[in-house]
């Protein structure tokens, strides 16, 4: 597969984008200085603008937490459900109204904790959801608690001496789950995973775009990160795409993170099949009359 | 005169659902509902309409309700221990005010219980299982022609109050099969809830006109961005910390149910004219309090049966009036006493008032009721 990295494509003035794709009503948005969900957010209205989508014929669906106030913000059809259950609910739009462009925006928390069972099961479906997560590794909304993405060792205020669990690799999770477009970003590589959000948009069948996103107020300060501009460049350094990454020896691989596509392949939409199934039972009814 | 057509409960129930207009299921596998989700199935495809088999009960309501918010007709369909699981976002369709029909069809519990033997223990579930104050409707039948016909009044009265409507079956209905004479489609209302006429007009989804009941509902996707949010919100579909939205909003919310009252509650009475004794029934029990009633009548006891068609709203104001002029109810339902309390509560004690359960997995027989019926209180 080809990495989609393409840092060519046009963007558009930031402010425009606001005017356009958010409620400026509802601004200035409720996350903390230095948070990464609002450069995650501006990646998705920037995503919309290059691939031109109608507003009328967008969805988006967000759980609960940090993350999920990105729906109020955006100036689509939006819809902020309950904890864990933006992909059940999107499923159930997508199934209605197949023709709907429908992007769930998630959190770490809210998509591999809570959420997970729906996360790998839209996967194993197939059904044509784009998952934007904006991954923090922390529980923010709450209070900083460890999270299924918070790395081992690393603290929470639940974890206080340190978290015993391993992490989820959100991305790996649902390819392995099936997911037919898999993919990895970051705050600090903009352009790139403004494409990668794209492709995954376009992509016709269930995607998953794990977005790492900045938590310098809880993750952060918890674990000695420094500010928001040293975890900034932390992302800098050690987000590397994909092409890089794989050249790497195993031994300088320690301590990256290989962003950009992990896995694409093309395979038949759900709601298409389903669709398809629906005409061919009325044909089959037809001439049996 | 309709088709006569042998049936079972709970594929009466789907084929009620489907002649209100249902156009998506989703569920999960519970014994004794499944039959609902494999009729469910089998003829949505044929009709142009969706069946899903989610990942787990909680993701079944999730997606009817997203295929309602689109402008979908949905259901779900589950049994006591997926009845709990759904309680969270029941909750979030009866504050957003998303219309949908929930069928729990009661078996023994708690927990797995005894599967799957008759039961209605989740009564007050349905009432008050999800967290927070809310409205709900429910409504129970007791004959397959009611698990079909009652389906229709579910979504009608769903799509009338945007408003979950929980179809509160038990396993004695769900699984009985008998006759039962089709209507004809001219003759079934079916009622769709008020949608925007213009969809590009001002994006006020929690707007009330006048004289409406409930605020008009743009399927979404259709041009109108409005949100949507389990947050207690304004008109404007945000969410508001305002002390007085909060207020204005909850009240709404009661008031739309509470003030509807006789729209919403049915009961049915039998042989109440002449009674002085009643059988407190609904669901699966009324069989055996029909043969208890033909009984204690034979022995020349005045018996009567007060039936709740709906159970939620509670049928308060029938109950009281009936009570007047009645010495003894006798309430019959298949658990420790949950109904009971709200007899108890209406009735004030203005007559004696027993009680016969049963959760050991069987169901109640006309014997057991009749010898209440006779019981002397000392």
């Amino acid at each position: 597969m080809v990495n989609t990295g393409d840092v060519s494509r046009n963007t558009v003035n930031c402010s425009n984008l606001i005017y356009k794709y958010m409620r400026p009503e509802h601004l200035p948005q409720i996350w903390c200085p230095g948070c990464g969900n609002g450069i995650i957010m501006r990646d998705v209205a920037q995503a919309i603008e290059n691939l031109g989508l109608s507003r009328n014929k967008t969805v988006i669906v967000s759980g609960i937490g940090c993350s999920s106030r990105a729906a109020g913000y955006l100036d689509f059809s939006t819809i902020h459900t309950t904890h864990g259950r933006a992909i059940a609910f999107a499923t159930g739009i997508k199934l209605a109204r197949p023709e709907l462009e429908v992007i769930v925006v998630a959190g770490d928390g809210d998509i591999s904790a809570i959420g997970g069972n729906h996360l790998i099961h839209a996967a194993r479906r197939n059904i044509g959801l784009t998952v934007v997560v904006m991954n923090n590794n922390i529980y923010g909304m709450t209070g900083g608690q460890y999270s299924p993405t918070t790395p081992h060792g690393d603290k929470g205020t639940t974890a206080p001496y340190g978290n015993l669990d391993r992490s989820f690799d959100i991305a790996g999770l649902a390819f392995g789950a099936g997911a037919s477009y898999a993919a990895r970003g970051d705050c600090y590589h903009v352009q790139q995973t403004i494409g990668l959000i794209q492709d995954g948009i376009r992509h016709k069948g269930f995607s998953i775009i794990d977005v790492y996103s900045l938590c310098p107020t809880y993750y952060g300060r918890k674990n000695k990160k420094g500010n928001a501009v040293d975890m900034m460049t932390w992302q800098k350094d050690n987000c590397i795409m994909t092409e890089q990454y794989q050249k790497l020896p195993p031994e300088k691989r320690e301590g990256k993170v290989e962003i950009g596509l992990i896995h694409e392949v093309q395979q038949p939409e759900f709601t298409y099949m389903y669709d398809k199934m629906i005409e061919q039972l009325a044909k089959e009814r037809e001439e049996n009359e | 005169m309709g088709k006569i057509v042998l049936m079972q409960g709970n594929e009466a129930c789907v084929e009620g659902a489907l002649a209100a207009g249902m156009r998506l299921f989703a569920g999960y596998p519970i014994t004794p509902s499944t039959e609902i989700a494999e009729v469910s199935s089998v003829r949505l495809p044929s009709l142009g309409g969706k069946f899903i088999q989610m990942e787990d009960e909680i993701a079944s309501i999730a997606c009817a309700i997203g295929a309602s918010v689109a402008g979908v007709k949905a259901m779900t369909a589950t049994s006591g221990p997926g009845f709990s699981l759904k309680q969270e976002n029941l909750g979030y369709a009866c504050l957003a005010e998303i219309p949908l029909v929930l069928v729990d069809v009661q078996r023994s519990g708690p927990s797995t219980g005894m599967p799957t033997s008759p039961s209605q223990g989740d009564v007050m579930m349905a009432r008050w299982g999800t967290h927070g104050d809310h409205p709900i409707i429910a409504i129970s039948p007791s004959t397959v022609t009611e698990c079909y016909g009652l389906a229709i009044r579910c979504f009608n009265l769903s799509e009338k109050y945007r408003t979950p409507v929980i179809f509160l079956m038990d396993e004695i209905v769900g699984h009985l099969r008998e006759g039962m004479e089709l209507p004809d489609p001219e003759d079934i209302k079916i009622v769709n809830r008020p949608t925007v006429q213009y969809p590009d007009a001002k994006r006020l989804p929690y707007h009330m006109k006048k004289n409406q009941l409930v605020p008009e509902m743009a399927p979404m996707g259709c041009g109108q961005r409005y949100n949507i949010t389990g947050l207690i919100h304004d008109e404007t579909g945000f969410p508001t910390n305002s002390n007085e939205e909060a207020d204005r909003l909850m009240h709404r919310l009661m008031h739309k149910i509470s003030d509807n009252y006789d729209d919403i509650v049915q009961v049915q009475q039998i042989n109440m004219e002449d009674a002085d004794t009643a059988i407190f029934c609904y669901g699966g029990t009324l069989r055996p309090a029909i043969s208890a009633m033909e009984e204690a009548r034979a022995k020349g006891i005045k018996c009567g049966i007060f039936r709740p068609i709906t159970i939620w709203p509670f049928p308060e104001r029938e109950l009281a009036e009936a009570a007047k002029k009645l010495k003894k109810i006798v309430v019959a339902e298949h658990n420790y006493g949950q109904l009971v309390l709200e007899v108890e509560r209406v009735t004030k004690g203005c007559c004696e008032l027993d009680f016969i359960g049963k959760v050991n997995g069987t169901v109640l027989t006309p014997g057991e009721i009749l010898s209440k019926i006779e019981e002397v209180k000392k």
